[in-house]
């Protein structure tokens, strides 16, 4: 058994301050089991949202070492433990104590995006046939367990602080699985341009680098999406037409 | 299905509370009448007047050592439906299901799926005996395979080949498993191997087929072990898993026995027996839980609000602030961990009575213990403060399954006793029910279960 220090962030509502937590690691630890260890013997009330502790329910989200992570699949071993280990709560987002944030934002914006909106059942058996192939692109999307990494590292959001202009990218995967699911009738392209700020994204895929879940966002989600918006208002083509018919834009 | 369910719940307008933790059940009379907790967040309290209240907590696990289950499974419902002066039954039947993780302890007990198992995952031992056909109980005799080729077969789908003995009933395995690792023929971390890569004997691009198969079980090995499971075989061991026992519930309205008050889920019971089969806990929450709000709302709206007593709140108040007030002489997570150490060693997989007296003595001495729990800090997201109250449920529920399991002598379902190894017929029609008595005593009761309906007996006899 060897020990390994922690540098923990410890206050409430942004204000605060690291402090340094020396405890007993051991083979297989993840940084989760070294803060429930100083939690349980050093510091009972430091604050910590957790669940499922198996990366599945996306509670866990922290910066570990400047990198935003799931503490719970962050393995000691991957990490130069020579040094102290730091760990802050998620910048993107309001602070609220210690390692956690409020993160309440997200969950306004998914209420803001228009419902999944099938069309009539057109199956012999008064239900729908989909291809496999549509099934596993929208499968990919729906892997997310809503850690809100990518929402993080996104610097529209997390420097620009952009939140009323932009989705970010875990909605912009929300609206792909959405808009690409052959079911759904809705049609959320104009918003996706104006209200969710597809436009604001310069595609550095920082987010696809953080996800857990591997989820492809910029190529598979956000890309496509973006050639959507630019097909239904700036083609030159359609343009063209536009102007001669004189349909409105 | 969670996501989806959520996805479109947002669009319903309904209000969510989301990290709130209720710590009492209010009353009029007989009657729910509301509910009282606080916020995790900023640690304020609220009061929710409500004229049904539907519980959907889960289950118990953290009463034990080694589970599957988060932290919050602390059996809090149980606990609030008890002290609400609902009756509880089957408390002594608590799953440990065969196959958690056990190395490295830092992810011991998260779950190993039994889908590795239905794709022809084997269990060995350490000599490399598939050990589960040594011990194939009579009554499933037939409905096992006794050839490690017809278990194959039944993996890839035959249907006239009968299913392998690592599919036999959860506590039939975790018991196997248990003997071996007790004999001398664990694997190196203390539990058996789970091996899925064997199949490339049997199946080309077996490795391409295992990930397909078994997604999340190939990535959670992969980053917690450093394991590849189409490669190398994975060490596993028993690990608390449900709680078939709960709120007595009406089964057509899953209202308890206190007028208001539904249970839904694992906190609820009756639905799974004495042992729940490998996937009928999500049929039971689509089945279930749809029918506790439909009736809960039904309740509703046939009744009026029921009036809430100031002197209740008062109380409930001063209790969620009890910790804060004691100098701290005992830590909550202190206590925690030696109840769960407790219940692991002396009501666990297999039970005496000799222990289990034991038990209740330890149970009462970590109850004087809970009462000096002390926290610092303040209200605000105070993980200390939500163990300390947390805790008194888990003493609750631990004195539950503790009284039930002496009650059951006999062996049955997921309750086994060394001192009572077999089924005894006085015990299969009737439950273990467990009520709050008048002086807050707890009260254990045997009662008849209920004769069979009529149409039931004659789908069971289409089914034979």
């Amino acid at each position: 058994m060897s020990t390994a220090t922690f540098r923990i962030w410890r206050g409430a509502k942004g204000a605060g301050k690291f402090q340094d937590y020396t405890t007993e690691v051991s083979s297989g630890m993840v940084v989760l089991d070294a803060v429930h260890r100083i939690q349980a013997e050093q510091a009972n009330n430091l604050a910590v949202r957790w669940n499922c502790k198996a990366g599945k329910c996306g509670s866990c989200s922290a910066e570990i070492n400047g990198m935003p992570k799931l503490m719970c699949m962050t393995r000691l071993n991957s990490l130069p433990l020579e040094q102290p280990v730091t760990i802050e709560p998620m910048k993107a987002f309001p602070h609220v104590k210690d390692l956690v944030t409020d993160v309440s934002w997200n969950y306004s914006v998914k209420k803001s995006i228009a419902e999944f909106k099938p069309r009539p059942p057109d199956g012999p058996d008064g239900t729908w046939r989909m291809a496999q192939k549509d099934a596993d692109r929208v499968q990919e999307f729906r892997k997310c367990i809503e850690c809100f990494l990518c929402q993080d590292v996104c610097h529209v959001l997390r420097d620009h602080r952009m939140h009323d202009e932009f989705i970010g990218p875990r909605f912009l995967v929300y609206v792909a699985a959405l808009e690409m699911n052959p079911l759904d009738v809705q049609d959320r392209i104009p918003t996706l341009r104006k209200q969710y700020g597809i436009g604001l994204c310069n595609i550095t895929k920082c987010c696809t680098k953080v996800c857990p879940e591997s989820i492809t966002i910029t190529d598979n989600a956000i890309i496509p999406l973006k050639e959507r918006v630019v097909d239904r208002f700036f083609d030159p083509m359609t343009k063209l037409f536009r102007v001669f018919s004189g349909s409105p834009r | 299905m969670i996501r989806t369910l959520q996805d479109h719940d947002v669009h319903l307008g309904i209000d969510f509370f989301m990290e709130y933790t209720i710590v009492s059940l209010l009353k009029d009379g007989d009657r729910i009448a509301g509910a009282f907790g606080y916020d995790r967040e900023r640690g304020r309290f609220h009061l929710f007047r409500a004229k049904a209240v539907v519980l959907a907590t889960g289950g118990i696990g953290r009463a034990y050592k080694i589970t599957s289950n988060s932290w919050e499974y602390t059996g809090d419902g149980h606990a609030l439906a008890y002290h609400a002066g609902a009756s509880l039954m089957d408390m002594e039947f608590v799953q440990f299901h065969p196959t958690g993780m056990i190395w490295p302890p830092s992810v011991r007990g998260i779950l190993v799926t039994e889908g590795v198992r239905g794709e022809g995952g084997v269990l060995r031992n350490k000599d490399g005996r598939r050990f589960m056909f040594d011990d194939i109980p009579p009554a499933y005799a037939n409905q096992t395979s006794n050839t490690e080729e017809e278990g194959w077969r039944y993996t890839q789908g035959d249907k006239n080949a009968r299913r392998p003995p690592e599919l036999l009933t959860r506590d039939h395995v975790a018991r196997c498993i248990r003997r071996e690792v007790r004999e001398g023929r664990g694997s190196p971390h203390g539990g058996v191997f789970l091996d899925i890569a064997w199949i490339r004997d049997r199946i080309p691009n077996a490795a391409e087929h295992i990930k397909k198969k078994l997604p999340s079980m190939y990535h959670q090995f992969k980053q917690l072990a450093d394991i590849d499971i189409t490669v190398e075989p994975m060490e596993v061991g028993p690990t608390t898993h449900y709680m078939m026992g709960g709120v007595r519930v009406d089964p057509d309205s899953q209202m308890s026995d206190v007028p208001g008050l539904f249970a839904a889920g694992e906190c609820g019971a009756g639905l799974h027996g004495a042992n729940r089969l490998g996937g009928n806990s999500l049929s039971d929450l689509l089945v279930f839980g749809k029918r506790a709000g439909q009736y809960a709302a039904c309740f509703a709206k046939e009744n009026s609000f029921g009036t809430i007593h100031s002197s209740e709140v008062a109380e409930a108040e001063k209790q969620t602030l009890a910790p804060f007030e004691h100098n701290g002489t005992e830590g909550p997570y202190a206590v925690q961990q030696a109840l769960q150490d407790m219940m692991q060693d002396l009501v666990g997989i297999v039970r005496q009575e000799k222990e289990m007296l034991l038990a209740l003595d330890r149970i009462q001495e970590f109850k004087a213990r809970a009462e000096r729990v002390g926290v610092t800090g303040n209200r605000e997201y105070n993980p200390g403060w939500h163990t300390a109250i947390d805790l008194n449920n888990l003493l609750t529920v631990s004195e539950m399954v503790t009284r039930a399991a002496l009650e059951r002598k006999e062996s049955r379902g997921a309750h086994f006793r060394d001192d009572f190894p077999g089924k005894d017929d006085k015990f299969s029609s009737l439950n273990i029910v467990v009520r709050k008595g008048p002086a807050g005593e707890m009260q254990i009761r045997r009662e008849p279960i209920p004769e069979m309906p009529l149409e039931l007996k004659q789908i069971i006899e289409e089914m034979k």
